[in-house]
């Protein structure tokens, strides 16, 4: 598949803006903000993340773009969608309309897109979900057809699927706990779903475990795939070195590349699973 | 002829990515003009350490990155070119496991076109870790700098970045000055450990005070020797310390991985400050 992602070097035109919260929602068992930050939605890719500062923290947060709007009453803005966890994402979802955040994007290599009409399957576990939904429209517009899976441990933390039924030609939804759609995890159901949607290409994004099982999944069936990886990324502008990706090049040498800047999309089969340790450090 | 110094505002070594990274958020002329601290640059490639790499801590981080980089050849082909035509001022820190090491990286970079100076890591957090030269005592980190000096051109500068550990950071300026260091950076991150007990180097914020103690001690004992301050510089008022405190520049670390138009904000906000000073 051709990569015209653009360059990898600093030469992406990111911004570190100054922007605002201008909608806040809950939904289930997330939280949706829109945001101005001038700059970022306008030259928005599909699968790039921002990093958001978090009052009285150095580290920043990462969030993916869920959705761009080139105009709204308040200009462009963006939408993430935030699962309260730690300090951060906490601090995060408590943000009220008007609060001001600083923000740095957009950042990271997006998905490649094929050059010809494929057979596409998107795969999003929890709120990884949220690159898939633009990436669906992007490859509806190039004459893809779509097939979305939306994946989570339970009803409360699946992105809703119905604004996607658009752009996906078939919509599949997974729970762990069989709450809604399917009963199983990504794991249990990838192969039979490669299969079925004769993809030509996977997309995937979520923790590395989903990762790891659609990339095997699609190589097994002759798939390209293109992974969202989310390694912690102290800083996730590249300056910092300290999101290590374990990777084999084009070359086949072994390399550790940073997470936040070679990635967060990479093809499924350069990853070393074997070396990446999960967001707690452990390995898989 | 005497080395021109940096300053008053540069990056700090390993907090700037390849430079690349930074260009977008570094103000209207990029990096042009810009003292530039390289990441360590060891002669043979390193991958760098396991993750997690860097973690938050209140205050800073906590970080054993383990010196990534791609070795001094391919620097010197590929990176080192981009920056000098990026109009940078590269100071090119360097970190060896030997002193033989030190002298090598010396030697090669004195003739590489455009390198304006070295920095030499002779204080980092946890040198048996990145398996880097030990430096326990003041004579150690001189004798480093004695052989960097010996290889460089003395009309370029050599900056020696020392452990900011008040107990002997006087002694270890004068002796890396009488070897011929231009300039001392006081300091590189504090010796601390992950929340996991691994070794690793405390930054940001939280340091502040420990360095510019030990700016303050070394302009006190030696105020011929120029200091240049680092440790949780992140705005005018954080920056303003070390200068008032004898600094005759800042390095900013941390800060850019918090927000990467720091180093764009200070150089503005110090130029004003020191025309302010002249009226
Ligand atoms: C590319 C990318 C995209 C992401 N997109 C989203 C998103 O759309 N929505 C969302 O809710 N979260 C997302 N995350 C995770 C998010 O960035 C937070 O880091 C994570 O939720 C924990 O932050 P915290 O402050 O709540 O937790 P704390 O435990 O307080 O975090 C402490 C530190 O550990 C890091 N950390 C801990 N767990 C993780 C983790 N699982 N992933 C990354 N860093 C971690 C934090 O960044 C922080 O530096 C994304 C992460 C990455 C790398
Ligand atoms: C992620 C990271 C990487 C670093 N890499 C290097 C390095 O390669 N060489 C070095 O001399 N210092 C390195 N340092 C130390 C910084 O240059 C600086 O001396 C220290 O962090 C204190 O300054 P600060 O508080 O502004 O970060 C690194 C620091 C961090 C946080």
């Amino acid at each position: 598949m051709a990569d015209e992602r653009g360059p990898v070097d600093g030469s992406h035109p990111s911004v570190h803006v100054d922007g605002e919260v201008v909608a806040t929602k809950r939904v289930g068992g997330y939280r949706h903000l829109t945001l101005t930050a001038p700059g970022v939605p306008e030259r928005f890719r599909a699968g790039n993340f921002v990093a958001v500062s978090v009052a009285g923290h150095v580290a920043r947060r990462a969030l993916w773009v869920h959705r761009v709007r080139a105009s709204s009453a308040f200009g462009p803005t963006l939408d993430v969608v935030v699962e309260a966890r730690g300090s951060g994402t906490t601090w995060l979802a408590a943000q009220p309309v008007g609060a001001r955040i600083a923000i740095t994007g957009p950042l990271g290599r997006p998905f490649a897109l094929p050059k010809v009409a494929v057979s596409c399957l998107l795969v999003g576990e929890g709120y990884a979900a949220a690159p898939l939904f633009p990436l669906a429209e992007r490859l509806r517009e190039r004459g893809c057809a779509v097939s979305l899976v939306v994946s989570a441990p339970d009803e409360a933390h699946l992105l809703s699927a119905l604004e996607a039924r658009r752009s996906a030609r078939s919509v599949t939804v997974l729970t762990a706990d069989g709450s809604v759609g399917q009963r199983g995890t990504v794991a249990d159901h990838v192969a039979g779903l490669v299969e079925r949607s004769d993809a030509d290409v996977v997309y995937a994004a979520g923790p590395h475990a989903v990762l790891r099982s659609v990339a095997a999944a699609a190589e097994r069936a002759g798939a390209w795939s293109q992974v969202a990886v989310e390694t912690p990324t102290p800083c996730g502008t590249g300056l910092c070195h300290g999101c290590p990706l374990p990777v084999v090049g084009e070359d086949g040498v072994e390399r550790v590349v940073r997470a936040c800047a070679e990635g967060p999309v990479v093809r499924g089969d350069r990853i070393r699973w074997d070396a990446l340790p999960d967001a707690l450090g452990q390995v898989l | 002829m005497s080395a021109q110094l940096p300053g008053p505002v540069m990056v700090a070594a390993g907090c700037g990515g390849t430079g690349r990274e930074l260009e977008p958020y570094a103000g209207p002329d990029g990096l042009a003009g810009l003292d530039l601290v390289t990441r360590s640059i060891t002669l043979d490639a390193r991958a760098g350490g396991p993750g997690p790499r860097v973690v938050e801590v209140p205050g800073g981080l906590v970080n054993a990155v383990g010196l990534p980089n791609p070795g001094l050849e391919h620097f010197l082909a590929t990176e080192l070119p981009w920056l000098v035509r990026a109009g940078a001022r590269v100071f090119v820190s360097i970190a060896g496991s030997t002193m033989g090491e030190y002298a090598d990286l010396a030697r090669r970079l004195s003739r590489a076109p455009g390198v304006a100076g070295l920095e030499v890591n002779v204080g980092a957090p946890d040198e048996v870790g990145a398996a880097l030269f030990e430096v326990r005592e003041p004579y150690h980190s001189a004798s480093v700098i004695a052989a960097v000096r010996r290889e460089f051109p003395t009309d370029r500068p050599v900056l020696a970045k020392l452990r900011p550990d008040v107990s002997r950071i006087v002694e270890g300026a004068r002796s890396c000055h009488e070897a011929g260091a231009s300039a001392v950076v006081v300091g590189n991150a504090v010796p601390a450990a992950f929340p996991d007990g691994r070794a690793g180097g405390l930054s940001g914020p939280a340091i502040a005070p420990i360095a510019l103690r030990c700016v303050a001690e070394v302009h006190r004992a030696l105020p011929a020797v120029p200091t240049i301050g680092c440790g949780g510089v992140h705005d005018l008022r954080s920056a303003g310390a070390y200068l008032d405190a004898g600094a005759s520049a800042v390095q900013v670390g941390t800060a850019l991985l918090h927000d990467p138009t720091t180093v764009a904000r200070l150089r503005a906000a110090l130029a004003l400050r020191a025309l302010q000073e002249d009226a």
